[in-house]
């Protein structure tokens, strides 16, 4: 990939130069001249009137993919905790390395959060590569994607994962642009052919009814986003050890056109329905918004979250980051209790994956039966006070 | 401000058949509709021009001709242009291959300041479409918005969902942002905009009128290759706990705590 001047066709009008958010763009002897700190993001090539500025970006059959080598994770954190699917990466991530014979590394990015390296290595990571920065404190697109790239473009990785998140959502497909290679996204399932270190990734599709084998076999690195708690946290081996590589960052130019003003917390705490055990969800079953109040008792005693269907969200019981569905969330806890929920396509689509389901639902022939592990057939308004009762009995 | 939405034409329904000599999906049959999610991101273009007093919203889709029906509800809703880019060289575009294209007709289109997605699409699921947009128009993007606060002239003020709650941020002009349905509710479609519709010329522009690199789009600019599609199989059945309510609970209880879970 690089980027060029044109200069029989440049007539140094300045146009690029505000058009450029790295401010590595300058006018000298009326040409333009494009500095150290480009980021090669391409923002200055259509302003150019004259056609003067050429980007050329890597495409695949050229591609030497020997040259690609080791398996990393993204160690996505949040306010300095890791995500917990990084650590469920690092044992997939493992294993698909051991396949290839290649390095395991652990991609850390933020400020003051050396510390997570040590959780790392416990789970796996022969290796972390660490960007540290008050720049990278919180999650942005441009930094954080500005920072990865030139990482993978120096260290050039065969497979990169990260966590099907919020975050890693947004930069993944930021960073596979930007590198021209493919990107799987939310995958399920991930098995490598050590003959051709081709990544077999499996995802579902159509609202979870058709599952899809993508392969990248012309470019490197190969790069997925993979759902929390489809892979199990490797056992941590508290002894392990790895090496610690600080990444250089001197050089980079920042991408400020986002800046956070603020960050609201979820009200209602447990919201955070992708990486809960238990989740326990309403439906319009419940009747009556107040009998919210068992479905939140529940998951409070057996340490869960509360879900909702679409048709408890559209009625304004509860809010919006609650809905478990195709418009609302995937989730794949250990235990998903469906509380007076029909089990509609779209509800089943962003739970049918969980471990183990409970419906309880008192219209035997209500489609969640089917995707359930233990069905009772019964009134929801009086199974729940029963379960809760018996639950605080045996606390006491 | 000019604003254009990107929308895509997907089955209307997930509830997708298998032609098992063939591997491939069954679509005859299968009524085609807008994208769900796009619908909210027509809607705030709609809002956003509203709340300016002026402006114009470009609706964009790439796909085959019918497409232009996704189109059409656009302008039914209130949209003030429609572009269908279409061409068999375009078929068989992975996320990449689709945004650059998409990139490419919003260079054309011109002095577009603002770019709006739906969150993802219900066929594939992806979500990088919107993204891998905004990267190759070298512009900001921010995923997962909830509510535009402020608009400004060279600077917008937005909420996004995260996981764990919520950020305001300020994001300079031009930008993407990919929205939730948390954001506003769609308007149906009036009569005059029906009509409106229905007589609508809607532009085709084929690779040769986006002046795009013959390597980068459609199957050849896919990086990504699917070789294979399979049904899950869930066939579980439901072990039935039965008894009053209260046995019933206490039976389930019992099995969690066998399993670990309560
Ligand atoms: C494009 C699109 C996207 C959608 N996305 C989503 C999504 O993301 N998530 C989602 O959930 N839905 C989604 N839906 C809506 C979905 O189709 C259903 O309408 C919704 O899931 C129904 O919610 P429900 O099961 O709570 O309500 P209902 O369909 O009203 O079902 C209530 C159930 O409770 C049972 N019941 C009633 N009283 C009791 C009682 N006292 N005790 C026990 N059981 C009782 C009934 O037998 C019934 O089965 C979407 C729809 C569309 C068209
Ligand atoms: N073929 C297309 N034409 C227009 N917009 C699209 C197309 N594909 C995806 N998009 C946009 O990108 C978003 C995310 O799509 P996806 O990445 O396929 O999940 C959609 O909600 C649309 O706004």
């Amino acid at each position: 990939m690089s980027i060029t001047v044109l200069t029989e066709k440049c007539v140094g009008c300045k146009l690029c130069v505000p058009a450029c958010p790295f401010g590595a763009i300058s006018v000298r002897d009326r040409k333009a001249v494009i500095g150290e700190a480009c980021n090669l993001c391409g923002a200055c090539v259509p302003v150019c009137k004259f056609g003067a500025i050429e980007l050329v970006r890597e495409t695949g059959p050229a591609m030497d993919k020997n040259a690609y080598r080791g398996v990393w994770v993204f160690a996505e954190q949040r306010r300095g905790t890791l995500a917990g699917v990084a650590l469920e990466l690092l044992g997939k991530g493992r294993e698909l390395a051991e396949k290839l014979g290649q390095p395991l590394a652990a991609v850390l990015l933020g400020h003051e959060v050396e510390s997570l390296a040590e959780e790392l290595f416990a789970h796996g990571a022969d290796l972390v590569y660490l960007a540290e920065a008050p720049f990278l404190r919180e999650f942005l697109e441009g930094p954080y994607a500005a920072v990865l790239t030139e990482m993978i473009r120096a260290e050039r990785p065969n497979i990169i994962l990260l966590g099907a998140t919020a975050i890693g959502r947004s930069l993944a497909p930021r960073v596979a642009a930007r590198l021209g290679t493919g990107l799987t996204a939310d995958c399920t399932g991930l098995e490598v052919d050590p003959a051709t270190g081709d990544l077999h990734q499996t995802r579902p599709a159509f609202g979870g009814n058709v599952m899809a084998t993508i392969l990248c076999p012309n470019h490197r690195p190969q790069m997925a986003t993979v759902r929390p708690r489809v892979f199990a946290v490797p056992p941590r081996d508290p002894g392990r050890r790895g090496e610690l590589r600080r990444v250089e960052m001197a050089g980079q130019a920042l991408d400020l056109r986002a800046k956070i003003l603020e960050f609201l917390p979820a009200e209602g705490e447990k919201v955070n329905l992708t990486e809960a055990n238990v989740i326990v969800a309403a439906g319009r079953g419940l009747g009556d918004p107040k009998n919210l109040r068992m479905v939140e008792e529940l998951a409070e005693l057996l340490g869960g979250a509360v879900g909702a269907s679409r048709a408890v969200v559209d009625a304004g019981w509860i809010s919006y980051p609650h809905q478990v569905g195709q418009t609302g969330k995937t989730v794949r806890p250990k235990l998903y209790i469906a509380c007076g929920i029909h089990g509609a396509v779209q509800h089943l689509a962003g739970m049918q994956s969980s471990d183990i389901i409970v419906a309880i639902n008192k219209n035997p022939e209500a489609p969640i039966f089917k995707v359930a592990t233990y069905g009772l057939v019964g009134d929801v308004l009086e199974i729940l006070p029963e379960m809760i009762r018996q639950l605080k009995v045996v606390r006491v | 401000m000019k604003i254009a939405v990107c929308i895509k034409q997907v089955p209307a329904t997930t509830e997708v058949k298998i032609n098992p000599a063939t591997n491939t999906l069954i679509r005859e049959g299968i009524p085609n509709e807008v994208n769900p999610f796009d619908l909210y991101a027509i809607e705030e273009a709609l809002r956003i021009k509203e709340r300016l007093g002026s402006g114009t919203v470009v609706a964009l889709s790439m796909g085959p001709p019918q497409a232009a029906d996704a189109l059409r509800e656009a302008i039914a809703m209130g949209v003030d242009e429609a572009v269908l880019l279409s061409d068999r060289a375009f078929a068989g575009a992975d996320t990449l291959a689709t945004a650059y294209t998409l990139a490419k007709a919003i260079e054309k289109i011109g002095e577009v300041s603002l770019v709006l997605c739906g969150k993802q699409a219900v066929d594939g699921d992806t979500a990088q479409v919107g993204p891998e947009i905004a990267e190759n128009l070298g512009w900001p993007h921010v995923t997962y918005i909830r509510k535009i606060n402020e608009i400004g002239p060279s600077e917008i003020v937005v909420e996004r969902m995260t996981d764990d709650g919520y950020e305001r941020l300020a994001v300079s002009l031009p930008a993407l942002f990919t929205v939730v349905k948390e954001i506003n509710v769609p308007r149906l479609p009036g009569i005059k905009g029906q009509l409106r519709a229905k007589k609508a010329e809607i532009p085709v522009w084929t690779a040769a009128d986006l002046e795009v690199d013959p390597g980068r789009i459609g199957l050849t600019g896919s990086p990504t290759q699917v070789r294979k599609i399979f049904y899950p199989q869930h066939e579980t059945t439901a072990e039935m706990i039965e008894g009053s309510p209260a046995e019933q609970a206490a039976a389930l209880l019992e099995k969690l705590r066998g399993l670990g879970v309560a």
